[in-house]
């Protein structure tokens, strides 16, 4: 088994509440970014971010947990995207093959922490959050929700985290360690992290621009994805609907700094290139890629040098689809993930929005339109702190 | 398929485990009045250059100089991944972070304890300090984190994606995060000392801290301690799930019950929950020689980092130290051992591992 | 400007927690990044908030620290040009 199968996804993200609904946004251009809402911040006016505009009651409603819980709200977007994805894949018996949940997270539940941080040593009332502040404590939710019981971890490395977690899913099927495994990232937006990236003095005050020459930093988002992958075998016995496959995966360390990348965008290069081999595919093979592109000063130009580097003068069409939902932080690769099976699925790559000049130190120019392409083969990157960079290959089904 | 062996290994903990043969000067925490103890520190300088130092909190210090010390007793210096796993991550960065934006209300924030705060910290400053370009990923999972990371670990090894790879466990203590954690009835009630973990009855458990790490590779050398066999992990089970479990995990191994020579256990002095162990202590286990070593180690979510530490020096030196034994049973040689942990019901792994030469 | 400088020698020292510098080990026209103090683009960070929170300057672009931070000499300099507290 060199591939492995995708059979379900779930998604809630600054752009909507179901996969068609953030299929229809790429399609119409309709951005996700806004004016924050729902985190008093002193910074409202000086950022823009892609807000998912439901509160956590409402969160909760949707989720159908009423009384005390300790979901924090990463958890809860988590909940929602791996039920429809479960949903989406045709389980009824979520335990009736060797199963796994393999989450990814930043944040945890620091969007709850960071609310009763002095309130927990006063009062009584919130402390069964203080359990939620772990990363790992959400996918236990998860799992409970969905019913779950086996195999269950959490993978957090920054920005790289879902990739990696699709990464795992998929080499833990094809060693047969597990049937079938539900794969994806999930983060909220909070204050730490609002603050956080405004101290890296990388937040644009507008709307982000990948790969322009005046981009002026990143919008950060929140969101939840969430994959199904399934064994051939059970694909063939319960004649499954196979939406795309995970056909390649590269993880390497960047080595360079804790938080900025290297100018040549070695880490990237090496994800991509490990990535292309264990797809048995070269660059030419690849159709679109669906950018990292987050619009920082340091991140589109090590990766543009990377693709450079690794695509030369047969550079396919890309984009950045964060322009629409912001930078999801851990959830990124999963919710770019999902719209890299939806480009495969439906032969169309979604604009790079708000591009308007070519960066001076090359000749890359993301697609800005919808473009309409036979698709055979995407390739998928996100970059993490820590010198963490992963790519993940899609192909066709 | 190859086989993965435990080459290397350094441990920095609440007891004194390094420049140490194996336990001979160790402490019961029971003992020391007070239910957050801290790990016994190294001499940073010797591992780490002071501009890097400069911006370290514990965790990533004690991190850093325990996989220096495992790769210098694998006698290599060089890996082709690392993966570590971590249940709260670098929290001490992460308090002061977000204190600093409670406290001065969003303004004046300096970026260093944000960066510092992110899980894989650990991971990304070891490849950095050893311009490590392979895979590397930090498993933050509560209690199996570790198990997590050794998994990964196995399976690159076993597929020869990789021939040697550096795993670790790491966990630190910051002053909010212990102090949550004794209101939520986690952490043992500052009034509660001298007690034993092994007759404890009432809530919570000594919390403690530290940093295993492990030079897997897959080729024995002459100093391997031991061989992996298996590990696997459960979010969730039953008091009476773990025996079936325990049985169907050691017949997937063609391992029989009798084959096992110890077995090391997570008994943590948290009232019911080391029912998990006495229940099992008293069926399966009853004529076994028992281990337990959160009464040295503390309760951690990387604890049982330190429990595969132990477990490995137990079959290099072949004996049981007296003050990690449960039921003061012994056998003459020690194979085969098997590593059970959990957390609250949740969160289990049960590890086999083999001597090197068996 | 005798006095601002040896302010920011022990502001430096105690902001970047450079515990095996003492204020008469920096010169001042050393380099401070690069080869100089040894500090680094995080540094930069933390320095940019220090004029902000002790001399009320604030600068919007992260680039513009570049110039400003090359000495203590230069920091100085513009500090005294154009602090508001």
């Amino acid at each position: 088994m060199s591939k492995v199968a995708i059979t379900g996804m779930g998604i809630i993200s600054a752009i909507g509440d179901s996969v068609e609904e953030n299929f229809n946004a790429l399609l119409s251009g309709k951005t996700g970014i806004s004016v924050i809402e729902n985190i008093e911040t002193i910074h409202k006016d000086s950022i823009k971010v892609g807000e998912i505009k439901k509160s956590n009651e409402e969160l909760l409603q949707q989720l159908q947990i009423s009384g005390a819980n300790d979901f924090s709200r990463t958890a809860m977007l988590g909940a929602i995207a791996a039920k429809q994805a479960v949903k989406n894949a045709g389980i009824i018996n979520i335990n009736d093959y060797k199963t796994g949940l393999i989450s990814a997270t930043s944040v945890g539940g620091m969007d709850m922490t960071e609310r009763f941080f002095y309130d927990y040593l006063e009062n009584e009332e919130n402390r069964r959050y203080i359990n939620a502040n772990d990363g790992g404590n959400l996918s236990h939710n998860i799992a409970d929700y969905l019913g779950l019981q086996g195999t269950v971890t959490t993978i957090s490395t920054a920005c790289s985290s879902a990739a990696n977690a699709i990464m795992l899913g998929a080499r833990l099927i094809k060693s047969k360690k597990l049937d079938r495994v539900i794969v994806g990232g999930t983060d909220a937006l909070s204050k730490f992290t609002i603050n956080g990236f405004k101290t890296l003095m990388i937040l644009s005050d507008t709307y982000n621009t990948p790969f322009d020459n005046n981009r002026k930093g990143l919008n950060l988002g929140e969101a939840a994805a969430f994959l199904v992958l399934e064994s051939d075998e059970i694909v063939q016995k319960e004649n499954k609907k196979v939406l795309a496959y995970v056909s390649g995966y590269g993880n390497a360390n960047d080595a360079f700094h804790q938080t900025a990348s290297s100018e040549n965008g070695e880490g990237a290069f090496l994800a991509m290139e490990k990535a292309l081999k264990v797809a048995n595919l070269s660059p030419e093979n690849i159709d679109y890629i669906n950018a990292h592109g987050t619009a920082t000063q340091n991140n589109d130009l090590s990766e543009g040098r990377a693709i450079e580097r690794i695509f030369g003068k047969n550079t396919p069409e890309f984009s950045s689809t964060k322009p629409f939902t912001g930078h999801t932080l851990a959830a990124a690769a999963a919710i770019e993930a999902v719209y890299s099976v939806l480009a495969l699925q439906n032969n169309i790559i979604f604009p790079n929005l708000n591009f308007q000049e070519k960066m001076e130190e090359f000749d890359l120019v993301p697609e800005t339109k919808l473009k309409e392409k036979n698709l055979q083969h995407v390739l998928s990157n996100s970059f993490g702190f820590g010198g963490n960079c992963s790519t993940l290959i899609f192909s066709k089904s | 398929m190859k086989k993965v062996y435990i080459n290397g290994l350094g441990c920095i903990s609440c007891q004194k485990t390094f420049d140490t043969d194996f336990l001979e000067e160790a402490v019961l925490l029971e003992n020391q009045n007070k239910n957050v103890v801290s790990a016994i520190e190294p001499v940073y300088k010797d591992y780490i250059s002071p501009s890097a130092i400069r911006r370290m909190a514990k965790g990533v210090k004690n991190g850093i100089v325990a996989s220096a010390m495992a790769l210098k007793d694998a006698t290599i210096s060089e890996v082709d991944a690392i993966i570590t796993g971590t249940g709260m991550g670098c929290i001490e960065d992460s308090e002061k972070f977000l204190k600093a934006i409670i406290d001065n209300n969003e303004e004046f924030l300096t970026p260093t304890s944000f960066i510092q705060s992110t899980h894989n910290t650990v991971g990304g400053q070891i490849a950095l300090g050893m311009q490590c370009k392979g895979y590397n990923f930090t498993y933050v999972n509560g209690a199996n984190s570790f198990e997590s990371a050794l998994l990964d670990a196995k399976l690159q090894l076993e597929n020869d994606e990789n021939a040697s790879v550096l795993v670790g466990g790491i966990d630190e203590h910051a002053h909010y995060t212990m102090e949550f954690y004794k209101v939520a009835g986690l952490i043992k009630n500052d009034d509660e000392t001298n007690f034993s973990v092994l007759k404890s009855t009432s809530e919570g458990y000594v919390s403690g801290e530290g940093a295993s790490f492990f030079v897997l590779e897959n080729e024995k050398k002459a100093n391997s301690y031991a061989e992996i066999l298996d590990v696997s992990i459960f979010n969730s089970l039953e008091i009476n799930q773990v025996e079936k479990e325990i049985l169907d995990f050691l017949q997937q191994n063609l391992v029989s019950l009798e084959e096992i020579d110890a077995v090391v256990l997570g008994y943590n002095g948290d009232g019911k929950q080391d029912d998990y162990y006495r229940n099992i202590s008293e069926t399966i286990f009853k004529n076994l020689p028992q281990v337990y070593y959160k009464h040295l180690s503390g309760e951690f979510f990387t604890a049982s980092s330190f429990g595969l530490w132990m477990a490995s020096k137990i079959l290099k030196t072949q004996m049981i130290p007296k003050i990690s034994s449960v039921n003061s049973m012994e056998k003459e040689s020690y194979k085969t051992i098997l590593l059970y942990n959990q957390y609250r019901g949740k969160d289990h792994s049960f590890t086999l591992i083999k001597h090197a030469d068996a | 400007m005798e006095a601002l400088k040896l302010e920011l020698k022990e502001k430096i020292i105690k902001v970047l927690n450079l515990e095996d510098i003492a204020v008469e080990d920096v010169n001042d026209d050393d380099a401070l990044f690069g080869d100089g103090l040894g500090l680094d683009s995080i540094d930069a960070l933390e320095l940019i908030v220090m004029l902000d929170k002790d001399y009320g300057i604030k600068l919007l672009d992260p680039k513009e620290g570049k110039a400003i931070f090359q000495s203590i000499n230069s920091m100085s300099a513009y500090i005294t040009e154009h602090r508001t507290k």
